[in-house]
């Protein structure tokens, strides 16, 4: 008895898995599934454009939209490069965090936290388009 | 982070170098005008953005930025005739704000004419801001031209009285460049009527200067650098011959020749904003003429601000940019060519990498 419910369940498992064996595949993706990812995509930049006009990221009431509307004039496109100002060269996220602790008066976020990632996102989908250009000036 | 703080400490060194009057460019370049009385200067500071954090406290960034221009103005020899603010003195309209604002302006040693800009306006649409500061537009001669102030921030009455259910949200809403909540600034018909009656008493040769807190023309609508009726403010002014329009709110350096019309913006003293072609997704009509200014180094913190020395004596204007961290530029009016140019900068051999926008 034992046994026949064993094999009927490993029947049971193995027809999902014949059944269901597209969406088990690695590289191969529906229209559906790319709908899905790209939402998943957008509502962390929604995040990040929610903080990006925040009053409430830096400790002064300053946002980073005052200064950067539509996240212009960061160059997401530019990073990593030599910062001439910190000698050294840097991934964007640091320069983020340096806007939050000086114009912002704020703490830094933790740099692979889901803040820091959405702000990222925001600002990387606002110049969707532009051409990479890594070390630009 | 050490050489941030270092960088903090050069910050510190340029702002007390204010106080070093050898440091100004203040040399007034008297051009030899047949009526003598027609020479004077005046002194333009614009978006001072004064913002309240609680009690005591505002931001000390853009504090900074208008006590120097207020210092700086009054170290001006010789003397400017007049200061005029260009608007944005508070940063979301506060009594608190305005009164910290109108506090340091106080310390100017000169007449001070006020332009109205949206942050003052929305929360309580421009009601205290006239306990300090009168009426929002009104005009008056001096030494042959005749000034206008226009109040060019206005919307539409629906988006104004009744899309926001309160004041504090109306202000917000509109106090975010780049919010798609927001609504194209407007002269108004009421105000266009009170313009055209008050050009009408003034002849064709007499020069016309305009300040206005948005550009009387149409840069790029997604962050109101922008007048809605634009056309028709420049229509009242068509007939004149010598006109020009001096514009805050997009803190930067931009010039334009419209017809008739010259265009001129300043500076602001709080934080400077990137030029609308630097954003991807933007279509922008910045005139071709503008040389833009340099992209802003964010570690001088008064980089990309400044205030203006407007000099008269052409009867147009020569708009010299005092910019604190950076190299001054000066803008004139060229009557061989009929438009404002740049003294240095205007032909492309003389530009130099950092007025590359992108
Ligand atoms: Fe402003
Ligand atoms: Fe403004």
């Amino acid at each position: 008895m034992h046994r026949k419910v064993a094999l009927l369940s490993l029947i049971v498992v193995v027809a999902i898995l014949i059944a269901g064996g597209i969406a088990l595949m690695a590289d191969e993706f529906t229209a559906k599934d790319q709908q899905r990812w790209q939402e998943e995509f957008m509502s962390v930049v929604q995040t990040g454009r929610e903080l990006w006009v925040s009053p409430e990221l830096g400790a002064n009431g300053v946002a980073c939209a005052q200064c950067h509307p539509n996240a212009a004039n960061t160059h997401p496109e530019t990073y990593p490069k030599f910062q001439q100002q910190l000698g050294r060269v840097i991934a964007l996220r640091e320069m983020i965090n340096w806007c939050l602790m000086n114009p912002l008066e704020g703490v830094p976020l933790k740099l692979d936290g889901p803040r820091m990632v959405a702000i990222e996102a925001y600002v990387a989908y606002e110049r969707r388009g532009v051409a990479m250009a890594p070390g630009k000036h | 982070m050490e050489k941030s703080s270092l960088s903090r400490r050069d910050f510190l060194k340029s702002a007390g170098a204010l106080a070093t009057a050898g440091c100004l460019p203040l040399t007034t370049v008297e051009l030899a005008f047949a009526d003598q009385r027609k020479n004077f200067t005046f002194a333009y500071v614009s978006d001072s953005h004064i913002q309240h954090i609680k009690g005591s406290d505002f931001v000390r960034n853009w504090d900074r930025g208008l006590i120097r221009a207020v210092a700086e103005t009054n170290l001006l020899t010789p003397k400017p005739d007049f200061v005029v603010f260009g608007g944005d003195l508070a940063q979301l309209g506060k009594k608190s704000e305005l009164d910290h604002g109108a506090e340091m302006l106080a310390r100017l040693n000169n007449k001070v004419y006020c332009v109205m800009g949206e942050h003052d306006y929305y929360l309580d649409l421009g009601e205290y801001w006239s306990e300090l500061y009168g009426p929002h537009y009104y005009s008056w001669d001096h030494k042959g031209v005749h000034f206008v102030v226009l109040n060019s921030i206005l919307t539409y009455d629906k988006w104004t009285y009744e899309r926001w259910p309160t004041a504090e949200q109306r202000m917000n809403e509109m106090a975010g460049l780049d919010n798609p909540n927001g609504s194209p600034f407007m002269v108004g018909k009421k105000q266009l009527e009170w313009l055209r009656q008050d050009l009408a008493k003034v002849t064709k040769e007499t020069p016309v200067v305009v300040f206005s807190h948005s550009p009387i023309q149409k840069i790029y609508k997604g962050w109101n650098f922008w007048t809605e009726d634009a056309e028709q403010v420049q229509a009242l002014l068509r007939p004149l011959d010598d006109v020009t329009v001096i514009y805050g709110h997009v803190h930067q350096i931009q010039y334009n020749q419209i017809g008739n019309i010259s265009f001129h913006a300043v500076m602001a003293t709080a934080w400077p904003w990137p030029y609308p072609e630097s954003y991807a997704q933007a279509e922008s009509h910045l005139a071709r003429l503008t040389v833009p200014m340099n992209r802003a180094d964010p570690f001088f913190e008064r980089d990309a601000t400044g205030w203006q020395f407007v000099d008269m004596a052409s009867g147009r204007v020569a708009m010299k940019y005092n910019l604190y961290n950076n190299t001054n530029r000066v803008v004139a009016y060229n009557p061989k060519t009929g438009q404002p140019e740049d003294t240095a900068y205007q032909d492309s051999g003389q530009r130099v990498s950092p007025q590359v926008h992108y």
